[in-house]
């Protein structure tokens, strides 16, 4: 076991290396010049080449990803004498447009799209399994049309507008929460959760829609297996027979996309940290986006496959628990 | 109730609601068990036997189907049972032997687990050393080596035989007294089968349990039945001791079914004599004689068999009971040229 989970680790870097070369890549081809954005319109051309050099784009795409590399492990320092700056370990690079670090950046902006994810997390989870539930155990009755009608308007609707939609209702119209605001939890934890509340509920809309679906007919389908009925055989009450024979054999898939969608969720959501003015790194990656902010960008995009990457590593390693005729060794 | 038999079904109906229509599986089956006996009950495919089996656990009770007639265990009606007083009768005094153990264990848990739940359901007080002792000795018992080491593993890490010894041992920790068993060797090897009829027969000797052996297998009729109940969608075509139905088969079906097993003393040789055509619509079944499309003596002697449904009824002064409109002459005459050869 403990092999196997070096052994993927192991080759999780491998994967991260090739991520990070290619966005690394992808970026340095874009017909865009880092030094020239490093300073307003009437730029002299003496200035840019400046700090063309300050920040190593003066050398070949090579060194200056070695140069990148090397940050990530020992820091970098950038120009020399009284204009001299570094960035610590992990160095991901320079932001001129923002002038800090942007591993400073995104150790800023992370907590914020850690506590949105987690919060939505445990409330779709809840809703999605508890509602996938219930519509199973009243299939074809009011309950499962009902969840199902959820599930259809949570699956159709995008993003922006269900953020919206709840902005508008319970902010505008009924006025129950003051205008989002976010602060650390750890400094003000009421204006924290009325900022929060409705970005949870808007991401965990759109998401316990799949897992509705997911844990239906995952339910349905475990309902007629022949060992659920032996449990019934057992005179085991409807209770256990639910918990232990039918959602534990619908449980597998549920985790594993469960575990995908977080982390995609720990990456930055986009949209709704726009429309609710949260400074997470999803706001960071479209503002460096609109900025042209190449050094940002590709720190995010590392940042967010990262997640993914060590997420397929957790999921691979929670199925052989789940499951014990998988095995992971 | 000195006397009384353990378990007695009387004019058992059950039909199910599909799209199609009702489909009618068990028409109106009566039989009783002792304690200590086996009754088999022999058919094909679609003929009603599992249905009625599952009757009896009530697991047919979650779904369409509507369930008339009487289904008396001791005295007590079964059907007319609430949900939670047969609940607290199902792998207690009324236990299951399943069909296919490759599929009728839960695969995520161990199987001491499995074997050691249906113990504490019905003995909430158990402690757990209790338990534990319990499953290690239903396990020695039903032949599983080195329990104690076995009882942590998974079903997938057993063997198909020693899977349905796992699912004999969940039916019998709490020593009921009816045990069903639905075609309990089907899905195994026949050096297995064996094995596990013989074991079913030495707990039930141990255990002095009525047995219901569901089977299309007539080989396991002969070895372990006292009674013999044959099924034909899903009515009881001929109901008798296990000796009489060999012999003297008095059903054109039962017929059938001895003509197309072969016995290792047949001589004959070629084709098998299977019965022609396919067992009949449950939804809209042939007037008269359900069998009578598929019988070789429809018809004759002027019998109704198209028209008329006949009645089970005791053929001449023998102990059999049987479903035909043929004269009773008739049929003694071919069950012995049949037997005979």
């Amino acid at each position: 076991m403990a092999a196997y989970i070096v052994r993927r680790l192991l080759f999780a870097v491998v994967l991260l290396f090739a991520v990070s070369v290619v966005t690394y890549l992808l970026f340095a081809a874009l017909p865009t010049d880092p030094a020239a954005l490093t300073c307003g319109k009437n730029c002299k051309p003496e200035l840019i080449e400046a700090n063309r050099v300050r920040l190593g784009y003066d050398k070949p795409l090579v060194e200056q990803y070695w140069r990148f590399l090397k940050g990530i492990f020992v820091g970098r320092d950038y120009g020399v004498g009284q204009a001299a700056f570094s960035c610590p370990a992990p160095s991901l690079g320079y932001s001129f447009n923002q002038k800090d670090c942007v591993s400073t950046l995104i150790a800023r902006t992370f907590p914020v799209t850690f506590w949105l994810a987690i919060g939505s997390f445990v409330l779709w989870m809840i809703i999605g399994v508890g509602l996938g539930v219930v519509a199973s155990l009243h299939r074809g009755k009011w309950q499962d049309r009902a969840s199902t009608v959820f599930s259809v308007i949570g699956i159709s609707m995008p993003s922006f507008y269900v953020g919206l939609l709840v902005l508008f209702t319970f902010v505008i119209w009924l006025g129950i929460v003051p205008f989002p605001s976010y602060v650390s939890p750890f400094e003000d934890p009421v204006q924290f959760l009325q900022t929060m509340i409705l970005p949870w509920m808007s991401l965990a809309i759109l998401n316990a829609a799949t897992y509705v679906r997911l844990t239906r007919s995952g339910m349905l389908e475990a309902m007629n297996e022949e060992y659920v009925r032996l449990g019934i055989a057992k005179g085991l009450p409807r209770r256990t027979v639910v918990r232990k024979y039918v959602l534990r054999s619908a449980l597998v898939p549920i985790v594993t996309l469960a575990g995908f969608d977080f982390a995609a969720l720990l990456g930055g959501a986009v949209i709704t940290e726009s429309v609710f003015s949260l400074p997470g790194l999803g706001r960071l990656s479209i503002r460096s986006v609109s900025d042209s902010d190449l050094p940002v960008l590709v720190g995010t995009t590392l940042v967010a496959a990262a997640f993914i990457i060590v997420a397929n590593v957790v999921v691979d390693i929670i199925y052989g628990f789940l499951d014990p005729r998988v095995k992971v060794v | 109730m000195a006397g009384a038999p353990l378990l007695q079904v009387d004019d058992l109906h059950v039909s199910f609601h599909t799209p199609d229509g009702d489909v009618r599986a068990v028409n109106g089956v009566s039989f009783t068990v002792e304690a200590g006996k086996t009754l088999g009950i022999v058919g094909e495919s679609g003929s009603g036997k599992s249905v009625t089996a599952s009757s009896i656990m009530g697991l047919n009770r979650i779904g369409t189907a509507t369930s008339t007639g009487r289904i008396l265990f001791d005295g007590e009606d079964l059907l007319a049972a609430d949900d939670e007083a047969m609940r607290r009768h199902r792998g207690n005094d009324i236990a299951m032997v399943f069909q296919d153990p490759l599929s009728a264990l839960n695969p995520y848990y161990t199987v001491g687990d499995q074997i050691g739940e249906a113990y504490l359901v019905h003995h909430p007080k158990a402690k757990g050393t209790e338990v534990r002792e319990r499953v290690l000795d239903i396990m020695n018992k039903v032949g599983i080596p080195n329990p104690t080491k076995r009882v942590e593993e998974y079903p997938h890490q057993f063997s198909g035989g020693m899977r349905q010894r796992i699912v004999i041992a969940i039916a019998l920790i709490n020593n009921p007294r009816l045990l069903i068993a639905d075609e309990p060797t089907t899905a195994l090897d026949v050096t297995v089968q064996a094995q596990i009829l013989d074991l079913m027969q030495t707990l039930q000797s141990e255990n002095g349990s009525a047995i219901v052996l569901i089977t299309h297998d007539l080989g396991v009729v002969a070895e372990t039945s006292d009674e013999v109940l044959v099924m034909y969608a899903g009515s009881a075509v001929e109901q008798t001791d296990v000796h009489s139905l060999f012999n003297t088969p008095m059903h054109p079906y039962t017929l059938g079914l001895l003509g197309s097993v072969r016995s290792l003393d047949d001589d004959s040789r070629g084709q098998l004599r299977a019965i022609p055509g396919l067992p009949p619509s449950l939804i809209k079944p042939p007037s008269g004689c359900a069998f009578h499309p598929r019988c070789a003596f429809s018809g004759e002697g002027g019998a109704p068999c198209t028209t008329e449904f006949p009645q089970l009824l005791r053929v001449g002064s023998t102990s059999t009971f049987s479903r035909c409109h043929l004269p009773d002459e008739t049929r003694m005459h071919l069950g012995a040229q049949a037997v005979e050869g």
